[in-house]
């Protein structure tokens, strides 16, 4: 379902670690109702782009629209105010809070009770284990079980873009599979998503476009179907001989 | 390199120094602590009255401890940071307390339907003053340098610590009529609080059942010093346990860049914290000052470091551990100075501490240190 209005685009992004230069010069653009991939191999710099976003560092130079408004240099608490949220990479879920807080702090900024038990249970009509676990702590929760629940606390935001950073890491291949399949929900919801993977395979099938980013820069852009086509990404990131 | 280190701790030559401190320092402390420990319980059996009596004291310890320890734990359980200038504001609490009940004019002579409702509003008054400081303190001397170094906020927290002695010592200056001459005639001299507790006996109709021999003590004024405690620290747990603010903060502390990608703002948790714990240490001063009938500038050394083996005990961070180190903190403090001598109970506590940090660091409700990756 995807329109031609530009959400969320990244101009010339250029971020650092101290002097480490990250990012070096992203643009990308993600429409209303869209998935978009992100892949990339170990430190191309897809997490950083992610948390540029998000705010929790901030470009040197380049700019971040959401709406066509600049979000680059605002802090990570109003960025999610605005409808951008994130389930990071290694999942970071509160280890002491039980799941039902976990997801209560996804929706800190909204103040709707109404609309928050609402979403709780399109939560756990997503994910049913999160409701048999509701009062377990976070940190007990099994690896696949603690990624639905990051998946879920962002989604207690009501987002306009959810940010996913590798959410099939480190589970086993039928989970795996489940969880594509719930973000492919999510989308068709009317959730706009920007999907951050290692596994390209997966990625490029749920995805409606991606971009290849290496060593900080964007090397290819193209829609989800040709990038699978693509010669260079079958041989660097699909397995393909 | 790196072959040669393996090959050193391979050779057998490596001295596992580490145990044979801690066995050295079990077997310290149990040559010196044995024989002691053992004429203590006798005594105590042969005088249960005094025991209970003790006990009851260690109960009004442990509340104030209590009240302490909490903002230690949740500083640092959200900012990693030993706040050293806490136990200076719980002075500050009791400074500010005495300044108002000058200002006031109250004195043991004001009649009761009057006095009550105004300790409640200095109260009230000396919780946001010392809340206000405490967010000023980091505020100003830490928020920057958090980000430098682990060690740079400490140190000033070290300074703060000074500073505030000294504005102590300044405020014991103040002499202007409306303060009634709460501060004395010595600056440097402790300052009196006027008798401003019931000291009547509770107990007194026991002495009915138990005959007249029975002479244990528990008086308003130890009602009243438990029971604001008991509140306040029923209040902050609720706080934080139930509360959407107070799950943020913990939340905040468990993991801070998570915390902010929710749309928690970090720094206003972290000054939350700062407010919490400086309100519990204002409400602790007053109390003391009021207790103690005394306020000096550096009654806050003592105090910090009570608090703080309390916090360490319980496990710095946990916010339950802080209430039963403070607890156990005051109970121990008082059968110290009973049974051991009242000069050596520092001594006690800091041998605890180090007991603690050697034996325990996570405390006794302390979670696992993987658990926080
Ligand atoms: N906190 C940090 N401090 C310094 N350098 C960092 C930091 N985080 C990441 N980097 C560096 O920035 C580059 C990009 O890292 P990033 O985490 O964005 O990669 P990634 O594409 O997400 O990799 P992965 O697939 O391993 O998650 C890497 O070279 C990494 O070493
Ligand atoms: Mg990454």
């Amino acid at each position: 379902m995807s329109t031609t209005t530009p959400l969320l685009e990244l101009r010339n992004v250029h971020s650092y670690y101290g002097n480490i230069q990250a990012l070096k010069g992203i643009s990308l653009t993600v429409n209303e109702g869209e998935i978009v991939t992100l892949i990339g191999s170990n430190g191309a710099g897809k997490s950083t782009t992610l948390r540029t976003i998000s705010g929790i560092i901030h470009p040197r130079s380049g700019e971040i629209l959401l709406d066509n408004k600049r979000i680059d240099h605002i802090p990570p608490h109003d960025v999610v105010k605005l409808g951008v949220l994130q389930s990071p990479e290694g999942r970071r879920i509160f280890p002491r809070l039980s799941v039902r807080d976990n997801l209560e702090m996804g929706a800190f900024t909204r103040n709707d009770t109404a609309g928050i038990a609402e979403d709780m249970e399109r939560v756990f009509d997503l994910f049913p284990r999160l409701r048999e676990r509701a009062n377990q702590k976070g940190g007990t929760l099994s690896g696949g079980e603690q990624q639905m629940l990051a998946i879920g606390r962002a989604l207690m935001g009501r987002p306009r873009v959810l940010l996913l950073d590798e959410p099939s890491m480190g589970l086993a291949p039928v989970l795996v599979e489940q969880i594509f399949n719930i973000i492919k929900e999510i989308n068709s919801q009317g959730t706009t998503v920007l999907l951050v993977e290692q596994n390209a395979l997966m990625a490029l099938e749920i995805a409606h476009r991606g971009y290849v980013l290496q060593t900080g820069q964007i090397v290819l852009a193209d829609t989800a179907k040709a990038l699978s086509e693509n010669e260079m990404v079958q041989k660097a990131y699909l397995g393909v001989e | 390199m790196a072959t040669q280190t393996v090959d050193t701790s391979t050779t057998g030559r490596n001295i596992p120094w580490g145990l044979i401190g801690r066995i050295s320092l079990v077997v310290f402390f149990v040559l010196f602590l044995a024989v002691p420990l053992w004429n203590t319980i006798l005594e105590m059996i042969a005088n249960p009255q005094l025991l209970l009596r003790q006990l009851i004291i260690g109960l009004t310890n442990g509340a104030y401890i209590s009240l302490i320890a909490l903002g230690y734990t949740l500083v640092y359980g959200i900012v990693e940071l030993i706040n050293f200038a806490h136990g200076d504001v719980y002075m500050i609490g009791a400074f500010m307390s005495l300044t108002l009940i000058g200002l006031f004019g109250l004195q043991a002579a004001t009649p009761p339907e009057v006095r009550y409702p105004l300790m409640l509003l200095i109260l009230v008054i000396t919780m946001a003053f010392t809340a206000t400081l405490n967010v000023g303190i980091e505020r100003f001397a830490y928020r920057r340098l958090r980000t430098v170094s682990r060690l740079a906020p400490l140190i000033s927290a070290i300074g703060v610590s000074f500073i505030l002695q000294n504005v102590g010592l300044l405020w014991g200056y103040l002499r202007f009529p409306a303060l009634n001459g709460v501060m004395g005639s010595n600056a440097v001299a402790p300052k009196s609080f006027p008798n401003l507790l019931p000291t009547q006996n509770l107990l007194e109709p026991l002495q009915a059942v138990f005959g007249e021999g029975f002479r244990v003590r528990f008086t308003g004024k130890d009602l009243i010093m438990i029971g604001t405690a008991v509140v306040l620290l029923g209040a902050l747990y609720f706080f934080v346990q139930r509360t959407k603010l107070g799950k943020a903060m913990r939340a905040t502390a468990q993991d801070r860049d998570a915390a902010a990608l929710m749309g928690i703002n970090v720094n206003r948790t972290i000054s939350l914290a700062f407010l919490l714990g400086g309100a519990l240490a204002g409400a602790a001063g007053m109390l003391v000052g009021l207790y103690n009938g005394t306020a000096v500038f550096n009654m806050g050394f003592k105090a910090g470091l009570f608090s703080f083996t309390a916090a360490v005990l319980g496990g710095i961070g946990n916010i339950t551990g802080a209430m039963l180190g403070g607890l156990l903190i005051g109970l121990i403090a008082a059968l110290s100075d009973q049974y051991i001598n009242a000069k050596w109970t520092n001594a006690v506590i800091f041998g605890i501490l180090v007991l603690i940090l050697v034996f325990r660091p996570t405390g006794l409700l302390g979670e696992n240190v993987q658990q926080k990756a």
